[in-house]
């Protein structure tokens, strides 16, 4: 994809230059029916393509003066055609996706090649006259070879285009302090950014004189603020995980809804059936790919999705993409005692059950006691029948009960993968939301290892997933856990997709084989951010049988955080001012349930 | 957590004969994989011995839900049976009624089953029994206790009334705050 968008960028046509490809499109069927008897219709080919080469001289001609400045609107495109995704078709689709893929870019690089070198076309013709039957295998030849040359001379170009002038991209001060007093002009805020990003790729020769690259990435994080109205340090903190241009498309992805999938409940039901009975409903949906079996994915659909007899019948839950990854992860087996420590609303213990065909006992554990709710009504539903759900903090495992086979923790984090589907992360996060939510993590993640049983025939196995994408709350957390429990190790998550985790970031480095640890982004695979890392326990510890519960955990997490000066007085502290309004509107919601005007003076 | 005492069992049992007869049996007995029913607050739990047997190391008030629920004791000592019940009950079912496509939102919307939805029915239902009722998929529904006998049933009218509605799987949604907790 890198070199694609290298070269689109390079040169971008111009609006007359994107109308002649459209039209160009148009011819294409023609083209390719051409295509396939090489040999034969040599000269029938080449004389097509010197008609479209003379249209082309036309039109094409005037655009080459003008190096047009729409950059943005081509790039937009551009991110657009490039994104991959999970939810690919079935393989013949991809492979069809591909060809016509392909096809267009053949088309594009032809038409440009084709586009600057007019005088080759009476050469052309002048040869077709004297071609013959002997000479007709050399001439093909010949012509290929005229072919590559003039790709290479495209791309030359191509090359040599993206050294234009050095732009002024920035404003001025000046410049600045007059966008301060109109309304954000949305359109260039987002021309400078896709600008600045073309700077930052390369800096050394498009950059201004005089300016550094922190300058740039300043201005950058600004209009970033700005245009998807993210808070200053989350934006620096996003922007840091990725290189600039892919910080882009991600932002960009935050601000897509990601597809709508269920997951077939196959306690009661097959895909297969389910997808029938759908279908029959007025449903479009497809499988989301090859990488799951019970997977769909529903583009649209007369009748809602969340309320079909199905549904109610528990054959399928609504469940997004990522969150089949950690069970795929933990991979249970039959009669082993699972734990999945923060489990609302269900998707994945379900899941867990259906994998082990009911059989063995899946403890479901999740310490709001309001989402326990929905948390049954999904056991329920989908016929769960070897759960036991309970409502503690999970922390106090192994207290409570150890030795399980297999647990699943997907942990409570800051959200930074779900912006999409939740807008508020954008503004709410601070920095201390991301001291804050690591420390419990690190607890839970201990505490998940502690109560796994290390002599399990079957398992032994402990998932750590969250659906953010902040290395603090993702690699940090693991090489912590690594650190202080040397007794489990890193294995493969035996999951198709994804990216390695980091083994070092900003400064930090983080044991070799976090590299085995998973990630995903919305803007590369078009599901939720997320993260998965996937543990054995090789032997046990002398804090499996701990019986310290939440209390005394935190305790000690938090001395050890504050010796090493991580947290200072004030985390999680009361706020008087905070609590006191809270503690009002109680009171007076209690009031008014009795009946008594809280306005009213005694 | 505890299991059930002698009359509540009693009441329990009654409840469940009127849909599943002679089949309590099967819920009993199952030599290879035995389930027991246990009481959690006013809730009634059906659940596999070794389940259970988990359980017991989950504190009281800390425990939200076992296995299935079959229903609840209300105040006044009745047994009142959920939609949760179900999946046993269509297992075990005595009588049956099947409904047509087009009756099946009107009953998943907390309606009677009228004659007009019949698709099918069991043919020896008496009066006043516990019905189970399925689409013509054999997707169980819900359940009811049958209007009249299966004979006189075909001489009704198209609206009146086979089957009393006592629950159906639309309660997942209706429900969805006190059927659970």
């Amino acid at each position: 994809m890198g070199r694609r968008a290298k070269n689109k960028q390079g040169a971008p046509p111009s609006l007359d230059a994107f109308l002649d490809k459209k039209e160009k499109k148009t011819l294409k069927p023609e083209k390719k029916s051409a295509k396939p008897a090489r040999a034969a219709p040599a000269p029938k080919r080449s004389k097509s393509r010197s008609d479209e080469g003379l249209r082309k001289t036309k039109k094409a001609r005037p655009d080459e003066e003008t190096i047009p400045d729409d950059l943005p609107e081509v790039d937009l495109e551009e991110l657009a055609s490039a994104k991959k995704t999970l939810f690919d078709d079935d393989e013949e689709d991809a492979a069809d996706l591909d060809l016509e893929d392909n096809d267009e870019y053949l088309d594009e690089s032809d038409e440009e090649a084709r586009a600057r070198p007019m005088f080759s076309d009476d050469e052309d013709n002048d040869e077709l006259e004297n071609l013959n039957a002997e000479n007709m295998e050399a001439f093909s030849k010949q012509l290929d070879e005229e072919e590559a040359e003039e790709a290479e001379e495209a791309e030359l170009e191509l090359v040599q285009g993206a050294a234009q002038p050095r732009a002024k991209v920035l404003p001025s001060a000046e410049e600045e302090e007059e966008m301060a007093q109109k309304p954000l002009d949305v359109t260039s805020v987002r021309t400078r950014m896709l600008e600045i990003v073309k700077v930052l790729e390369n800096f050394k020769e498009l950059a201004e004189e005089g300016k550094s690259r922190a300058e740039y990435t300043t201005r950058l994080l600004k209009d970033v603020c700005e245009y998807f109205g993210y808070s200053e340090f989350l934006a620096d903190k996003l922007f840091n995980l990725f290189s600039p241009s892919e910080a882009m498309e991600f932002f960009e992805a935050n601000e897509v809804a990601r597809p709508v999938t269920i997951r077939t409940n196959t306690l009661k039901t097959r895909r297969r059936d389910l997808a029938q009975t759908l279908v029959n409903r007025g449903v479009n949906l497809q499988p989301i790919g090859a990488w799951t079996k019970v997977g769909l994915q529903i583009f649209d659909s007369q009748v809602p999705i969340g309320a079909t007899p199905e549904y109610l019948a528990g054959h399928y839950i609504l469940q997004a993409a990522s969150s089949f990854l950690p069970v795929m992860a933990l991979d249970p087996q039959e009669n082993e005692r699972i734990l999945d420590m923060a489990a609302a609303p269900g998707g994945k213990t379900t899941y867990i059950s259906a994998l082990m065909k009911n059989t063995g006992c899946v403890f479901a554990n999740d310490a709001n006691k309001a989402r326990t709710k929905s948390l049954i009504a999904n056991i329920q539903r989908l016929g769960c029948k070897n759960t036991i759900v309970c409502n503690y903090d999970a922390r106090e495992f192994p207290k409570v009960i150890g030795g399980f086979d297999r647990i699943l923790l997907d942990a409570p984090c800051s959200g930074t993968g779900v912006i999409a589907k939740d807008e508020s992360v954008k503004q709410s996060r601070t920095e201390k939301d991301f001291i804050q939510i690591p420390h419990l993590q690190k607890q839970l993640l201990l505490s998940a290892i502690d109560s796994v049983d290390a002599g399990s025939a079957t398992g032994g196995v402990i998932v750590y997933s969250t659906c953010s994408i902040a290395v603090d709350e993702n690699e940090a957390v693991v090489d912590y856990a690594l650190r202080k429990r040397p007794n489990v190790k890193l294995v493969e998550s035996g999951l198709q997709i994804g990216k390695e985790g980091f083994t070092s970031y900003r400064g930090k480095h983080f044991h070799n084989s976090l590299s085995l640890t998973r990630r995903y982004y919305p803007h590369t695979y078009n599901v939720d951010g997320f993260y998965v890392a996937k543990f054995k326990k090789t032997g046990p510890s002398t804090h499996d049988i701990t019986k310290s519960g939440a209390k005394e955990k935190e305790a000690l997490a938090r001395s050890e955080a504050e010796e090493e000066g991580i947290i200072h007085d004030d985390f999680a502290e009361f706020e008087d001012d905070e609590d006191k309004e809270l503690i009002d509107k109680t009171i007076k919601r209690s009031m008014k349930r009795k009946g008594i005007n809280p306005n009213a003076k005694k | 957590m505890r299991s059930l005492t002698e009359e509540e069992t009693k009441v329990v049992f009654e409840k469940l004969a009127n849909y599943i007869g002679r089949n309590i049996s099967f819920l009993i007995d199952n030599p290879t994989n035995p389930h027991v029913f246990r009481l959690q607050k006013d809730r009634v739990y059906y659940v596999s011995e070794s389940v259970a047997k988990f359980a017991t190391s989950v504190s009281r008030d800390r425990l939200m839900a076992l296995g299935t629920c079959f229903g609840k004791f209300t105040k006044t000592g009745k047994f009142r049976l959920h939609i949760t019940s179900l999946p046993y009950l269509a297992q075990y079912a005595k009588y049956k009624v099947w409904i047509k496509p087009n009756g099946e939102m009107p009953f998943l919307y907390g309606n009677h089953v009228l004659k007009a939805h019949i698709g099918r029915i069991s043919e020896d239902i008496p009066e006043h029994a516990g019905v189970i009722v399925f689409s013509m998929q054999d997707v169980p529904l819900g359940f009811g206790v049958s209007a009249k006998s299966t004979a006189e049933t075909k001489n009704m009218q198209p609206t009146a009334i086979v089957a009393f509605r006592q629950g159906d799987i639309g309660e997942y949604l209706r429900e969805e705050d006190t059927l659970f907790t």
